[in-house]
């Protein structure tokens, strides 16, 4: 049976150039998990909304053709009367409360549907069942953990029974562990309860092999695909490393968790049996620079201009002096490895050393010591409300310790002037829209230069190599996820820190921006600057960083160079690496470019 | 503050069992116990019976209260009950007293005024017996203060509110949704303020807290309309086909029931229309109360496990009717025990029936339900397999 139906469906938002999404003419069948994919901007939250009715009743805009949930016309109800068929989480779970407490958030949808009592009492305990929430059941909301907000949302648009549930981004704030609790949860909805389930989400490597069907936006205005998932991932501008190294190993159909990848690859292990991947790392013990081409293991058609700003970028960042470098086979290995093998050894950026902090009661940090050195790239995971954020704002000052030591470039951060500090220590902080002020970029970037007494125009000569092709007058607001980080990071480099802090750089952002990211802090780094990165995006991590520090309940459980931290655990192990044991690989590009080395060296001799 | 202490597992325990959802005392309750206790509160200036109620009021709130966040007010309401008598202390040295003293503490210079703000005098002689009367009076507010702050910190609001009709109830939902605003608005506050440090400004002073006002306000209007747009797809704002006599009627009786107030309190105030005033009036609150009613059948809304009014409720709110009554009869029977004269200064005594009376008000602290022990503000969370190769923690 169909459960929701599109009929030519296309959306235009009042003052848009063109309809935001167009042709769209599908149907879902009840009982599917489909994953919604495309780049960011395609209209995925559009999408989304036109099943809740939120488009266009609460959102404006025109909406021609029909759409059809459970038989209603969304032209006809207004989502309140959508809500028992239909249940919607947005991007932030903390925005889509209304009470306080997570017994009364659950019973809350069924109140308003006029329930009788002794069902809503059935269906809260059910449901805090179901989501393993019943320990938390008088807890007010706010003191929960990311993981179980997201858990108590999903929760409180169950229990009216929806026969739809329509999530935007539910993982992409989590850890990997409580992603993988979100996950499970739906799985066992669309499983035992027959649920319908769509779904749109980034970060493909936690969710992709979840999905029953995938619907690809593939560009704005362009008709969506709907169909098999490994299929619709033959074709998808975005794709998971498993695919990538899927394609990379031409299995077809393509493999779409790490056990299939394990079982269809094994061809791919053997021909790799001969490298190590630590051996490739230059002797020099400095990591090499992105490679001028730009990333190889960006997705294969990225957009036009990427490609162009991420060769952009490499020449600008490039380094020159390269040192300790062989024969031609083993440059091309080089370039392929990522920093991983020895970290380089520079001047120390920052030390910490038997570092406290307390928040309220509680010790947000203990014991904490942490070292990062010139050039060198550290990673800091672990789960939400680890100590992650806390550490990093403790580095610019925000927070006072409440013993141990904190030295940034040889100042001590929360007694040092702002304007003295940010020449040693800049931070991006999770939310870019926080360090904007102006209603230009052309105005924020000569605040930017004021601010840090740079030559006027620093800042802006850095958004054009960051950003390129955006016009002065250009509203911040009006930027897209990606583009406001970067900006943000311009602002931040314009005073030339040594020391780069990043948190939660990845979040919201598609494989194309990620990978102009990496770009340019790979570049960034090659220039010495020392990079800390918060994440739960172990990709990233694998991709970006010389080593991982761990940390939980505010203290370091695990401190080493990534190919050691990231391999032993299996949270936080990159998906190549999960694929590719016991050979410890982590990223594609690094297999990829071995490979062609070896390739070379078969032709060669 | 006292936190409620650890180890509370003596034979109050069995007094009182654990409190749960479902024997939660009802908030009313705790609102009635407040009110009754800031009646007596302004039926006296004794200063040592309202030192005794606002500790009586403390002990409950330390005994009962719970880690949720509104239970945090507290504090705040005791802050702002020092300020208060602060306040007054300075207002009656500064702008002088009404009272006649002798006993003279200190001349300040006084201002000369012109003719036309006679009357006013700023600066002049100060007291004792003006300060003393003026410690009575900021002591009195202050005891009102932390009695509702008391209820505030016991009761929580947004239970308070699902207890209103249910034709009142989209009042309720606006009022929660304001609470909830205001806590927002100053975190962002502390976090863009933090963010300018960020970008190497200071992250005090005026201006900062200027420039990150539009950025503040275009945050809460975002969260706003997300919060609307969530509450809508969840079905808030359904109603109930309603027969279109029922509507009629419900906008007649309300309308009619609120002109019968209006007029029936005018009737009462005017010296002629005594005779009329009460029974317009009543018959005003039956209409309004019937068009309530009736209105509350537009809305399909149910009500999960909402709080009984069992017998705890009855002791918690009867506790503190007795309060206020027993207060009250003895402000009629011995009035200067509980008015202790300023002119001649006088130590004030404690009246003993009175002081026994404000004691019942601790009935609360045994028989209300004891909430669970302060959770930890951390989450905590199933262990995962996260502890790797570095450093095994065996504690």
């Amino acid at each position: 049976m169909t459960m929701i139906r599109f009929e030519d469906v296309s959306v235009r938002y009042e003052g848009a150039a063109g309809p935001t999404i167009r042709g769209v003419d599908l149907a879902v069948p009840e009982g599917e998990l489909v994953l919604l994919v495309g780049p960011s901007g395609v209209g995925k939250s559009t999408l989304l909304g036109t099943v809740s009715g939120l488009v266009p009743h609460f959102t404006g805009g025109t909406l021609r053709g029909r759409v059809t949930v459970a038989g209603r016309d969304t032209r006809t109800h207004k989502p309140r009367e959508l809500a028992d068929v239909v249940g919607t989480v947005g991007q932030d779970p903390l925005a889509h409360f209304v009470t306080d407490t997570v017994e009364d958030e659950l019973a809350y949808g069924m109140e308003s549907l006029g329930l009788a009592p002794d069902v809503m009492r059935r269906r809260v305990e059910e449901t805090l069942d179901l989501l393993g929430l019943a320990d938390l059941r008088d807890r007010p909301i706010t003191t929960l953990s990311g993981g179980q907000q997201q858990r108590v949302a999903i929760g409180s648009v169950l229990t009216p029974h929806p026969r739809v549930l329509v999530l935007d981004e539910p993982t992409s704030a989590l850890d990997p562990a409580a992603a993988e609790e979100v996950l499970a949860v739906l799985q066992r909805l669309v499983h035992d309860l027959g649920t319908t389930v769509l779904m749109a989400e980034h970060r493909l490597e936690r969710v992709v092999q979840y999905a029953d069907q995938v619907l690809l936006l593939a560009a704005p205005g362009e008709p969506p695909l709907l169909g098999d998932p490994a299929e619709v991932m033959a074709v998808s501008p975005v794709y998971p490393p498993v695919v990538d190294l899927g394609r990379l190993a031409g299995v077809t159909p393509l493999p779409l968790t790490v056990r299939d990848a394990r079982r269809r690859t094994g061809g791919l292990r053997e021909r790799l049996a001969g490298v190590v991947p630590g051996e490739a790392a230059p002797e020099g013990g400095r990591s090499p620079e992105a490679p001028g081409g730009g990333r190889p293991g960006a997705p294969k058609p990225p957009p036009a201009e990427a490609v162009a700003a991420a060769t952009g970028h490499a020449s600008r960042w490039r380094r020159i002096g390269r040192k300790g470098r062989g024969g031609g086979a083993e440059v091309a290995a080089s370039n392929a490895v990522k920093p991983t093998g020895a970290a380089p050894v520079g001047a120390p950026a920052a030390r910490v050393g038997g570092l406290a902090v307390l928040r309220g009661r509680v010790e947000a940090l203990r014991r904490v010591d942490f070292d990062v050195s010139a050039g060198e790239t550290v990673a800091l995971m672990g789960r939400n409300g680890a100590g992650k954020s806390t550490l990093l704002s403790t580095l610019v000052g925000l927070l006072a310790p409440a013993s141990g030591t904190v030295r940034v470039g040889g100042a001590v951060p929360h007694r040092t002037a702002p304007r003295e500090l940010i020449r040693h220590v800049g931070l991006v902080p999770q939310e870019p829209r926080d360090l904007l002020y102006a209603d230009t970029v052309a105005a924020e970037c000569a605040a930017a230069d004021g601010d840090a007494d740079a030559a006027p125009g620093t800042c802006r000569a850095l958004v054009a190599e960051l950003l390129p092709g955006i016009a002065d007058d250009t509203h911040p607001r009006d930027l897209s996820e990606g583009q406001r980080l970067a900006l943000a990071l311009a602002i931040v480099l314009a005073a030339r820190p040594p020391l780069l802090l990043l948190d939660e750089p990845t979040r919201g952002l598609d494989y194309a921006a990620k990978a102009r990211l990496v770009t340019i802090l790979r570049g960034l780094a090659a220039e010495d600057h020392a990079i800390v990165l918060a994440t739960h995006d172990v990709e990233l991590a694998a991709e970006l960083a010389h080593r991982v520090v761990i940390l939980a309940e505010g203290e370091v459980v695990a401190d080493g160079p990534t190919a050691d931290v990231v391999v032993a655990s299996p949270s936080f192990a990159p998906q190549v690496t999960k694929i590719l044991a016991p050979q410890r690989w982590l990223t594609v590009t690094q297999v990829r470019q071995a490979l062609r080395a070896a390739e070379e060296e078969g032709e060669a001799p | 503050m006292a936190e409620p202490a650890p180890d509370r597992h003596g034979p109050r325990r069995r007094l009182a069992p654990r409190a749960h959802r479902s024997n939660a005392l009802h908030p009313g309750a705790w609102w009635l116990w407040a009110l009754g206790l800031a009646t007596a509160a302004s039926r006296t200036t004794n200063p040592l019976l309202i030192g005794l109620l606002i500790g009586v009021a403390g002990y409950v709130v330390a005994a009962r209260r719970t880690s949720a966040p509104w239970a945090r007010s507290y504090g705040a309401f005791v802050k702002l009950a020092l300020v208060v008598i602060g306040i007054r202390l300075v207002f009656a040295t500064v702008l002088g007293s009404p009272i006649p003293g002798t006993h003279l503490i200190v001349t300040l210079p006084e201002v000369p005024l012109p003719d036309w703000a006679q009357g006013v005098r700023i600066g002049g002689r100060v007291t004792a017996e003006g300060v003393v009367f003026a410690l009575y009076d900021g002591v009195r507010l202050a005891g009102l203060l932390i009695c509702v702050g008391a209820a505030n910190a016991l009761a929580s609001p947004a239970r308070l509110l699902k207890s209103l009709p249910g034709a009142l109830y989209e009042v309720g939902v606006a009022v929660v949704v304001a609470m909830t605003f205001a806590p927002n608005l100053i975190a962002d506050v502390q976090r863009l303020r933090a963010a300018r440090r960020l970008r190497g400004r200071p992250d005090s002073g005026v201006r900062g807290l200027l420039q990150v006002g539009m950025p503040v306000l275009e945050g809460a209007l975002e969260r706003s309309v997300a919060l609307a747009a969530a509450m809508d797809a969840r079905g808030f704002g359904r109603t109930a086909a309603v027969p279109a006599r029922v509507r009629r009627t419900t906008a007649v009786l309300t309308l009619g029931g609120l002109m019968g107030v209006c007029a029936g309190t005018y009737g009462l105030l005017t010296a002629e229309g005594t005779t009329y005033g009460l029974p317009v009036l009543g018959a005003g609150l039956g209409a309004a109360l019937g068009g309530l009613w009736l209105g509350g059948r537009r809305s399909v809304r149910t009500r999960y496990r909402p709080d009984r009014w069992g017998a705890r409720a009855w002791l918690v709110a009867g506790s503190g009717a007795a309060v206020a009554g027993l207060m009250i009869a003895a402000s009629s029977s011995a009035p200067e025990a509980l008015h202790p004269g300023v002119v001649p200064l006088i130590a004030p005594a404690l009246p003993l029936l009175p002081a026994a009376a404000v004691l019942i008000g601790l009935l609360p602290a045994f028989v209300a339900p004891v909430p669970p022990p302060a959770e930890a503000p951390v989450p905590a969370r199933p262990a995962k397999p996260l502890r790797l190769n570095a450093k095994e923690k065996t504690s």
